[in-house]
């Protein structure tokens, strides 16, 4: 019986995320402003990290975030794309780099657990700050790629096919920078991070 | 035991007047296929059986769903969801003009039509389910052979201005479903796994998914080109864009 009741709940709660909801409104407003309309803050879906933490995007505002997308299993070019994060890390100007978040977003939820990318994160010498590791349902995955333009696609059960992008989001959430290829010259992007993390 | 038994009672009375007007569906059985693009070493790929929208969504029904959703309405919809062309037709929000209502909507961006889906408890369909419902004519499932079927589809690539006609006026296809060839182009909800744009040369890592696809492009099989169009316009968009050809209709993996 139980069985049956949770279908319904959920069936119900789909049904009524999609009506536009009032109480959002009637929350009382944020000390801070008002999320903006290219914000990705505005993105309600649910991330966990690699600690399991349950996180909206949203409690990451505030900060210059730095994001790609990748999976921890990949061969090919994940592993050239964190080297070039680990690259623009390490270029960081000192005096700003804790306004700044460099976070590696799972294009494969269904093998990168929390476990997993804790695993790739500890091996990686990354799970510490600044790094921040994520992951969402696979619906969600699309999504946050389809606002990034980041195109993905599964081509085996260990391999996907991705865009090397690493997007640059200023503290309101907004994209104001991308850069594209693997091992490119980051001085454009370092420049725009340490920019915009200044303004903080 | 009661309780819960009425409380599924209620659920069960409330979901007609939340999903609102529910556009007809059909289903559509399991089966493989290669499609163009996607399959790994032209492995055939498995669409597990689901239901599809008989019809795009027509400029009616969208109205409807913004009256219940106005943040998705054109003066609303936050620039992150859609870019300035988001209906751009439309005369206002709640207002489609002299546009024929039937006509399917377009000038939709991803966000919108997925949430509109979302809305009818249903789903964008998979680019796999989409090529798979569309590869059928009149009689058989997989038409794609057929130097008929081709000409039909590629001479509507070429008229314009078919997104002002009616839903259901081209064939019905083997499953029961319209206008899936000769009225609009529409949405996929992986669209954005396509490797054909201009990134591809960018990005060196690529080159080889660029060359995969365009290896059976380049195939003598003209009944591919059709296709390719599709995928080659797929692989252009983004998921904020917009265009007066592209619509949708839905698609679900249970029964509504």
């Amino acid at each position: 019986m139980k069985k049956l009741i949770i279908p319904f709940f959920i069936l119900l709660f789909a049904l009524q995320s999609c009506k536009d909801s009032k109480k959002e409104a009637a929350k009382p407003v944020a000390k801070t402003k008002e999320i903006t309309d290219l914000s990705i803050y505005n993105l309600p879906s649910q991330w966990t990290t690699q600690d399991g933490k349950n996180i909206e995007l949203k409690s990451l505002k505030g900060n210059i975030l730095v994001m790609v997308m990748i999976y921890t299993s990949c061969k090919a070019a994940c592993p050239r794309l964190v080297a070039d994060m680990r690259d623009i890390e390490k270029k960081l100007d000192l005096k700003t780099k804790k306004n700044v978040k460099l976070i590696l977003v799972s294009i494969d939820p269904k093998t990168d657990t929390p476990q997993k990318l804790k695993a790739f994160a500890i091996a990686n010498n990354m799970n510490q700050n600044p790094w921040i590791f994520l992951r969402s349902t696979e619906d969600n995955t699309r999504e946050f790629a389809a606002v990034l333009a980041v195109n993905y696609k599964q081509i085996s059960p260990m391999e996907f096919s991705h865009s090397n992008i690493i997007s640059v989001f200023n503290p309101d959430g907004e994209l104001v920078f991308q850069q594209e290829g693997l091992g490119v010259n980051n001085s454009e992007t370092i420049e725009k991070i340490n920019h915009e993390a200044q303004k903080i | 035991m009661q309780k819960s038994i009425l409380i599924i009672i209620l659920f069960l009375a409330q979901i007609p007047s939340i999903s609102g007007q529910e556009s007809k569906m059909v289903p559509i059985k399991e089966g493989t296929f290669v499609p163009l693009y996607g399959a790994t070493a032209k492995k055939p790929v498995n669409v597990k059986s689901f239901y599809i929208d008989v019809y795009p969504v027509t400029n009616g029904e969208y109205l409807s769903f913004l009256k219940k959703n106005p943040s998705f309405s054109k003066s609303k919809i936050k620039g992150i969801y859609a870019d300035k062309s988001y209906l751009s037709y439309w005369k206002s929000d709640f207002d489609f003009g002299n546009v024929n209502p039937k006509s399917p909507v377009a000038n939709v961006s991803w966000f919108a039509a997925k949430k509109y889906c979302e809305c009818q408890g249903k789903r964008l369909p998979t680019m796999d389910e989409w090529e798979y419902v569309a590869m059928a004519d009149e009689k058989k499932i997989d038409a794609r052979t057929k130097a008929e079927f081709n000409k039909y589809i590629l001479s509507w690539y070429e008229k314009s201005k078919t997104y002002e006609n009616s839903i259901g006026k081209t064939f019905k296809n083997y499953w029961g479903v319209y206008d899936m060839h000769g009225l609009v182009w529409e949405w996929t909800a992986d669209f954005n796994s396509i490797f054909l744009s201009g990134e591809s040369r960018k990005d060196k890592s690529s080159d080889k998914n660029l060359f995969c696809g365009a290896a059976s492009v380049n195939a003598t099989d003209l009944m591919d080109y059709a296709a390719f169009m599709r995928y080659a316009f797929r692989g252009s968009l983004k998921a904020q864009y917009s265009t007066r050809n592209l619509g949708f209709r839905c698609a679900s993996t249970t029964k509504l």
